[in-house]
């Protein structure tokens, strides 16, 4: 077949065997610096296996590596087919891909050994930021350059959402890690103190606005619809909340600086415009789980639309909770406790995870040229796995919370404190267990997962698929 | 106009995307550069000395901030745990800032002076010597990291292109001021200054 006439599947296999291979170490990294806030003697006097130096390298393993691959497989496969075109630069494309593990790798060695800019999920020093910089740019460059040569006049509405993820995360990325280095192991934030805090924020809260909502919206818009084999419920309404959702995110950061020394007209700003959030993405929500109407009864019989329909549910749960917490007399509760470590993963397990399991779990056997994954059931096992670890996770990180948040305010009739630190951290001890079961349990549905994914792709060869001429 | 329109064209939907995501930032983040009150230093509030700077960047390459904050709330019970609000003022030598945005362990704006340089030590050292209940993992590898002179050099002075007011002879004598001290020496110098520039602190 010419080659042209076919589509650039490649990248996408590499990227979605990636994003299992990404999940368990990332989560594998998860489960342990849960194990170290029980025992902490776990990190054995090491510099490099202690908490402080690998909760960074949790969090930007289970986003970058494990979501970003997922971003990339799923918005360079569906930006083929939507615009029935082979993707653009091959070369380019691959470099991508190349580029994009590199970067991890770099971020696995230098984050334990202490190379960090300490801005969350923005650690990486500036030699790998400018790395991530010209793999981002390559990304676009290959996503738009496919747009741009379409054969249809529309652009499907799952492009919108990776095209706004896409651009707004080179801003963010940019933006926030200005720097001056003073060797190729540490720079200095061209921001200080309540400016550098807020640029953090601005970036931190539209890290999750854009790369774990935006282009997973994409991912939903795309996958939701296909594996239903319904379309796509209002078209009407994914207009309208796809701007209200990418215009109102980038007003929502100061929420994670309530009562701090950031300017109260800067925290109300970012409280009223959480709270507006609300509405576009239920909006999204919405639009997602109506996607099954006319098709509900396929729950009972396909697994991986069981992943999506309740990995929207946790998206509602969990945009409807970020708002509520957002309102600053409820955040003056919940910050700096275990209920926004909850809230995180409601958000990350519950939506991010259980939306691109599903989805690989959709795409694989379309990639290895096969009717479905090698077995359904071990589907519908990592299904309720992945479903009780969440539960667990979100339930013992909200007693958590409120148990240290409550704690910490109590005070007695003479106006002394009731309780010592180190009493709220005992007295929430029993829910670290309970957290660190939850994200075995869910940690296990990934190996399943490995288990499942090896068995449909190691003895299939996968053969080139032509391009569908536009309808 | 109708979205049709924008839907068809890529350019279009690409510079409306900028515009949309580019109100919020604008408007929160420039007058907060430019305000006084976010860049001005407070009371007493100085560059930190080459010790302590030292000992700020082992606190941020360990990772502290996962776990402690270095902001006080204006509440109550804060003040009473850990002593007076912390303001924008104090803050604006820190880069990057350390407010942190979880408390696996307390705030420590105001740590400086609470304990006893010793106890510090050993604390870092070993954390359930002297909190038995603590989750605190040991950083016990500091004793034997030494300062790097030349690098402290190399810091100030690029501080110093960024803005922080160094002086000529704060950086000629920088590298004599931290020259065989260990990484627990720098870290402890910075911990005790936390938030002494308030009288008033319990």
């Amino acid at each position: 077949m010419d080659k042209a006439a076919s589509y650039n599947d490649t990248v996408v296999r590499q990227f979605s065997l990636m994003v299992v291979v990404w999940g368990i170490v990332g989560m594998l990294v998860g489960v342990f610096i849960a194990a170290q806030l029980i025992w902490p003697q776990l990190n054995f006097d090491l510099p490099f296996l202690t908490y402080s130096r690998l909760r960074p390298l949790h969090t930007n393993a289970v986003i970058f590596a494990f979501g970003g691959s997922a971003l990339f497989a799923t918005a360079y496969y569906v930006v083929q087919r939507t615009s029935h075109v082979r993707l653009a630069f091959d070369k380019l494309a691959a470099f991508t891909f190349w580029g994009w593990q590199l970067i991890i790798v770099l971020a696995a060695l230098t984050l334990p050994l202490g190379i960090t800019q300490s801005k969350e999920y923005a650690e990486l020093e500036w030699p790998i930021d400018l790395l991530i910089a010209v793999v981002w740019v390559a990304f676009a460059i290959v996503f738009f350059g496919t747009i741009a040569k379409r054969r249809i006049k529309h652009i499907y509405v799952a492009n919108w959402f990776y095209g706004a993820f896409i651009i707004t995360v080179a801003v963010l990325h940019i933006f926030n890690n200005l720097a001056v280095p003073v060797s190729l192991t540490k720079s200095y934030s061209i921001y200080t103190g309540v400016v550098d805090g807020m640029m953090q924020w601005w970036y931190g809260h539209n890290a999750v606005g854009f790369f774990l909502t935006a282009g997973f919206l994409g991912m939903m818009y795309y996958f939701v619809p296909k594996q239903a084999g319904r379309p796509v419920y209002s078209y009407r309404l994914s207009v309208v909340h796809f701007w209200s959702l990418i215009a109102v995110y980038m007003w929502a950061g100061p929420h994670h600086l309530h009562y701090t020394s950031l300017p109260d007209w800067a925290q109300t700003l970012g409280m009223v415009f959480s709270i507006i959030l609300l509405a576009p993405s239920w909006g999204g929500m919405i639009n997602g789980i109506m996607t099954l109407s006319g098709a509900w009864h396929k729950l009972r019989s396909d697994p991986i639309l069981k992943f999506m329909i309740v990995a929207l549910s946790f998206y509602g749960m969990s945009t409807f909770e970020g708002p509520m917490m957002s309102i600053k007399t409820v955040n003056a509760l919940s910050h700096y406790t275990n209920w926004t470590i909850g809230h995180v993963h409601s958000g990350a397990l519950g939506w991010v995870a259980m939306m691109t399991i599903g989805s690989i779990y959709s795409l694989l056997p379309r990639l290895y040229n096969r009717e479905g994954m090698y077995s359904t059931k071990l589907i519908d096992v990592h299904f309720w796995t992945s479903t009780i670890g969440v539960v667990l996770y979100a339930v013992s990180m909200w007693i958590a919370g409120v148990t240290e948040g409550l704690m910490w305010r109590a005070v007695n009739d003479d106006g002394t404190l009731t309780y010592s630190f180190v009493e709220s951290l005992k007295a929430v001890e029993p829910y670290h267990g309970l957290r660190l079961l939850g994200g075995l349990v869910f940690f296990s549905g990934m190996i399943i997962m490995a288990y499942n994914v090896w068995k449909t792709v190691s003895d299939t060869k996968p053969v080139p698929v032509a391009v569908l001429d536009p309808a | 106009m109708r979205h049709e329109t924008i839907e068809k064209s890529l350019n279009l939907m690409m510079v409306l995307i900028v515009v949309a995501i580019s109100i919020g930032g604008l408007i929160e983040i420039i007058p907060l550069m430019v305000s006084s009150d976010a860049t001005e230093p407070a009371e007493n509030i100085e560059p930190y000395s080459p010790l302590r700077l030292a000992g700020r960047d082992v606190y941020v390459r360990e990772g502290c901030y996962n776990c402690h904050s270095q902001m006080i709330r204006p509440f109550r019970s804060e003040t009473e745990r850990y002593g007076p609000f912390t303001t924008a003022g104090e803050t604006v030598y820190d880069r990057p800032f350390q407010f942190g945005s979880k408390r696996t362990g307390p705030d420590l704006a105001r740590v400086g002076g609470r304990y006893s340089d010793d106890w510090q030590r050993l604390h870092l050292i070993d954390p359930r010597a002297l909190v038995p209940e603590s989750n605190m993992p040991g950083y016990p590898w500091l004793l034997e990291n030494t300062v790097d002179p030349e690098l402290i050099t190399a810091k100030l002075k690029v501080l110093r292109t960024l803005g922080d007011p160094y002086t000529d002879e704060q950086i000629a004598s920088a590298a004599a001021e931290v020259e065989g001290k260990s990484e627990m020496d720098a870290i402890v110098a910075y911990l005790q200054e936390l938030g002494t520039n308030r009288r008033d602190r319990r």
